[in-house]
C-alpha cells in the first residue's frame, strides 16, 4: 500500500527531553552517494541515533555491521486468499477486483479460482461480496525490523520483504522506534539514511524532520530529480539543503545546479570530490572517515562543519 | 517481447541501459518510463511528445439526499478514505486506493466515483522509437497507477481499450493536448524503465514482462541490492540476466554471486570516464561514443534471439 | 457529559499520552458520575493507515463529547469536527489534574489541528 503513515502526530512527547534534530538525508535520483554519506556522519557525529529509511533496500548496515539487539516482525494490512474447497467459481471475485489479482486456472468446469498475493491490494472487496464466504483475510507479515547496535551508536533499520508493500509504513515505524531512542537516551541527533524517489516511502521519511539534505551529482537528471524532491521538501514545509557529490565530474552542469539552488533560496551546503577511496571504503566495510583522509573524506568533513554550525544557531 | 530493466539499488544505470538499448536496436522499439517519481529517459532522448493524458484514482463522492448513513461504506474500507459516523460519511480522497468497495457496497447508490488526478502520462516519438512515461505529482503519495497508466499505453489499442472498460482503476482521461490514440504500431520490443527498489512500484513495472534486465554495479551495495532484485523476479517467476554498470570498480562480489547462482552476465560497461561525462551532460553512449553502439546492439540481438528460443521451447511443449 | 483522555496508563492516575492516532488506550471518564471506563485501542496500534482517522471514530462510538489529548492531526480532528467532538490539544501530565481543569472551564478546545499529519 502507497499511501501514510503517521508523522509528527505520534511523536513521542518533546516533553520528556529537548526534542532531537532530525536530519533526513535523501536524493530524489537514486545512487548518488546517500548512504555514503551517512556512513560518514555516523562516525563524524558523536551519540547520534541512526535510522535507514531506505527499507526496500537498505545498505546502511553494510558499512555499520549492526548487532541486532531487538528484532520486529512488521504487518501490514491484510492479504485476501481463497479456499479453494469451499469456492463455488461464481467468478465474483474476479469480477469485483480492480488490482488484477484474481487468476483463474484451467478455465472451465474445473476452474481453480487463486489470488495472487503479489497483485493483492488488500482492499478486501472480494471478500465482502464472495456470495459463498470462501475468502479469508488474514494479516499479512510483510518485514522485520531490528534495533541494533553498532560502533557508531545505536541504528534502527528494516527489511522490507521481497515484494511487499507499504514500505510507508516500515519507514513510519523505523523513525518512531529512533526516535523514541534519541529521546530516551537524551541525543540530540537523529540521522536518517532515506528512501529515493518522491513517492510513499520517501514521504514517509520526510514528514516532520527538523533538516532534510538532498544529494545530488553533476548530471543533467541529478538536476531533474533534485528539483522534484525539493519540490516535495518544499510542499512538506522541510528546510532543505543540498550536498553536490562528484563535483568535478561536470563542473558546468554543477554550476547550474548551484545556481538553481541559489534561485530556490536552498544553501548548498557541501561539494564533494569523486574520489574512488569512497568505492574502496564500501569494499572494506567502513565509512569514508574511517578509511581514511582521502578529497571526499576532507568534503565530508566540511559539510559536516557547515551542518553543525546549521544547527547551532 | 517485453523486457523490463531493473536494479535493487538506484544509480545503476537501468535509464542508460534502456535509452541506448533502444537506441541501438535495428527496428522499431517501445520504451517505456516507470519510473514515474523521477521519470529521466527523456533527458537523453529528445522525443517530441505528442500527446498527454492525466492519470487518476477513482475516489468515491456521496449524494447527501440519497445517503441513509448506514455505515456500510465505512465498514468496507480498509484505507480510512471513508469513515462513518452517525451523520453522513466523511471522505479522505488521498487515503483511497481506488478499489470501488464503498459504491458497490452502497445500498441506496449514493456513490458514485470521481477522477482524483495524481499524475500524467506523456507520450511521444523519436524516429522510430515510440516512448511513453508517467510523471507523479509532488507530494503524491501511490506510483502504482501511474505505472499502470504507461504500461497500458504501451498495448496494443484493442486490448487496452477492453482492459479499461473493465477495470476503471487506470482510467485516464484525455487533457487537451495530443493528437488521440497511440499508435497503433506494434513495435517488436517493448523496453520498460523501472524504479529502484523491490516494493511495489517495482512489481508494477516489471509484471508481464518476458525477461528482466538486472543492472548493478560491482560493489558491496551493488550486490546485496542485487541479491534482492533477484530474489524479486524469482518470486514473480521471471527468468533474468545481469548487465555489470562501471565494470572495473569495487571487487568481485557480484561476479561471483552470478557464478553461484547460474545468472549470466550479459553485458559489462566498463567504467569510462568518457561514459560518465556524456551521462552527465543527458547525452546518450551510442551517439556520444559510437563505439559502444556494437555491444548494446549485440545484447538487443542476444534478447531477441533469448526470445525466439523461449518460443519454440513454448510450442514444444 | 463524557469525556475521551488519551493514555498509556489504566486510571486517572497516569498521565495523559501526546500521541492521539496510535495510543494504546481512551479512558472515557463521566463528568455526571464521576466514573471511568477504559476502551482498548491497541488495534489501531499497528493500523495500516489512518489510525488517527479510527481513533477518532472509536472516540465518537463511545459517546464522548469532548477530547483532552497532547497533539491532534489534521485528518482526525476532521473526523472529531464532523462527529461534534471539541478537541483540547497540548495537554500534559496527571489525568486526574487534566480532568479537574477541564470541568473548571481552564481548559480551551483547538481550532484546528496542532501538527502536520498525513496529508
Amino acid at each position: 500500500m502507497h499511501t501514510p503513515h503517521t508523522p509528527a502526530t505520534d511523536r513521542t512527547s518533546p516533553a520528556k527531553g529537548a526534542s532531537p534534530i532530525e536530519l533526513v538525508v535523501i536524493s530524489g535520483k537514486g545512487g548518488t552517494g546517500k548512504t555514503s554519506i551517512v556512513g560518514a556522519f555516523a562516525a563524524l557525529a558523536s551519540g547520534a541515533v541512526l535510522a535507514d529509511c531506505d527499507v526496500d533496500a537498505a545498505d546502511l548496515h553494510l558499512l555499520l555491521q549492526p548487532e541486532p539487539l531487538r528484532r520486529e516482525t512488521f504487518r501490514a494490512g491484510h492479504r485476501a486468499v481463497i479456499r479453494t474447497e469451499d469456492c463455488r467459481r461464481s467468478g465474483t471475485c474476479k469480477e469485483v477486483c480492480r488490482f488484477d489479482a484474481v487468476q483463474v486456472h484451467d478455465p472451465g468446469p474445473n476452474a481453480r479460482y487463486e489470488i495472487d498475493p503479489v497483485a493483492c491490494e488488500g482492499c478486501g472487496v472480494c471478500v465482502h461480496f464472495c456470495p459463498e464466504q470462501a475468502i479469508d483475510f488474514p494479516e499479512s507479515i510483510s518485514g522485520e525490523w531490528f534495533v541494533s547496535r553498532t560502533r557508531h551508536g545505536p541504528l534502527v533499520h528494516a527489511r522490507l520483504g521481497v515484494a511487499e508493500e507499504n514500505s510507508g509504513k516500515l519507514v513510519t515505524l523505523v523513525r518512531q522506534a529512533a526516535r523514541k531512542i534519541a529521546v530516551e537516551q537524551e541525543s540530540r541527533l537523529l540521522i536518517t539514511d532515506g528512501p529515493p524517489g518522491i513517492g510513499c516511502p520517501v514521504i514517509a521519511s520526510i514528514t516532520g524532520a527538523s533538516q532534510v539534505l538532498a544529494v545530488t551529482e553533476p548530471t543533467l537528471s541529478g538536476q531533474h530529480d533534485l528539483e522534484r524532491v525539493l519540490q516535495l521538501a518544499g510542499h512538506f514545509g522541510i528546510p532543505a539543503m543540498v550536498c553536490i557529490n562528484k563535483v568535478d565530474l561536470n563542473p558546468e552542469m554543477a554550476a547550474k545546479i548551484e545556481a538553481a539552488c541559489a534561485e530556490r533560496d536552498v544553501p548548498v551546503a557541501g561539494r564533494i570530490r569523486y574520489d574512488p577511496a569512497v568505492t574502496e571504503a564500501q569494499v572494506a566495510g567502513r565509512s569514508i572517515i574511517e578509511y581514511g583522509d582521502t578529497p571526499a573524506a576532507h568534503d565530508i568533513r566540511a559539510l559536516w562543519a557547515t551542518l553543525s554550525r546549521e544547527w547551532a544557531s | 517481447m517485453q523486457v523490463a530493466i531493473a536494479s535493487g539499488k538506484g544509480g545503476t544505470g537501468k535509464t542508460t541501459l534502456a535509452v541506448n538499448l533502444a537506441l541501438a536496436a535495428p527496428g522499431p522499439v517501445r520504451l517505456l518510463d516507470c519510473d514515474v517519481e523521477e521519470p529521466n529517459a527523456h533527458l537523453f532522448l529528445g522525443v517530441r511528445i505528442e500527446g498527454r493524458e492525466l492519470v487518476g484514482i477513482p475516489v468515491p463522492e456521496v449524494n447527501e439526499e440519497r445517503c441513509t448513513a448506514c455505515g456500510a461504506c465505512g465498514e468496507i474500507c480498509q484505507y480510512s478514505a471513508i469513515v462513518a459516523l452517525k451523520t453522513k460519511p466523511i471522505l479522505f480522497p488521498q487515503l483511497c486506493h481506488g478499489c470501488g468497495g464503498c459504491q458497490r457496497v452502497c445500498p441506496t447508490g449514493a456513490i458514485r466515483e470521481v477522477l482524483r488526478p495524481i499524475g500524467e502520462l506523456e507520450w511521444g516519438r523519436r524516429g522510430e522509437l515510440l516512448f511513453a512515461h508517467g510523471r507523479l505529482n509532488v507530494g503524491e503519495a501511490m506510483a502504482p497507477p501511474v505505472i499502470r497508466a504507461v504500461k497500458r499505453w504501451g498495448r496494443p489499442p484493442a486490448s487496452a481499450g477492453a482492459g479499461l472498460a473493465k477495470t476503471p482503476f487506470i482510467q485516464v482521461q484525455p487533457a487537451a493536448t495530443g493528437d488521440g490514440d497511440p499508435p497503433a504500431e506494434s513495435p517488436a520490443m517493448t523496453l520498460i524503465d523501472a524504479p529502484p527498489g523491490t516494493s511495489c512500484p517495482v512489481i508494477e513495472a516489471v509484471r508481464g514482462s518476458d525477461f528482466v534486465l538486472l543492472v548493478t554495479e560491482p560493489t558491496p551495495f551493488g550486490l546485496h541490492d542485487l541479491r534482492l532484485a533477484v530474489e524479486l523476479v524469482r518470486r514473480l517467476d521471471l527468468p533474468c540476466g545481469v548487465v555489470i554498470n562501471r565494470d572495473g570498480i569495487g571487487d568481485d562480489g557480484v561476479e561471483q554471486y552470478c557464478l553461484a547462482e547460474e545468472i549470466p552476465i550479459l553485458q559489462r560497461i566498463p567504467d569510462d570516464r568518457r561514459v560518465a561525462h556524456a551521462y552527465s551532460r543527458g547525452e546518450a553512449i551510442v551517439e556520444a561514443l559510437p563505439e559502444y553502439r556494437e555491444q548494446f546492439a549485440a545484447l538487443y540481438a542476444a534478447l531477441k534471439e533469448y526470445d525466439r528460443h523461449a518460443h519454440t521451447a513454448h510450442t514444444r511443449d | 457529559m463524557k469525556v475521551a483522555v488519551t493514555t498509556a496508563g489504566n486510571d486517572a492516575n497516569a498521565d495523559v499520552d501526546p500521541r492521539f492516532g496510535r495510543v494504546k488506550n481512551l479512558l472515557i471518564f463521566d463528568t455526571e458520575t464521576g466514573e471511568h471506563e477504559i476502551l482498548d485501542n491497541s488495534a489501531n496500534l499497528g493500523a495500516t493507515q489512518g489510525a488517527g482517522i479510527q481513533t477518532a471514530k472509536r472516540v465518537a462510538e463511545s459517546g464522548a463529547e469532548a477530547l483532552i489529548t497532547g497533539h491532534c492531526g489534521p485528518n482526525a480532528f476532521r473526523t472529531l469536527e464532523a462527529a461534534g467532538i471539541q478537541v483540547i490539544t497540548g495537554v500534559e501530565g496527571r489525568i486526574s489534574d487534566a480532568l479537574t481543569r477541564f470541568q473548571e472551564g481552564s481548559l480551551k478546545p483547538a481550532n484546528g489541528a496542532d501538527v502536520q499529519g498525513h496529508w
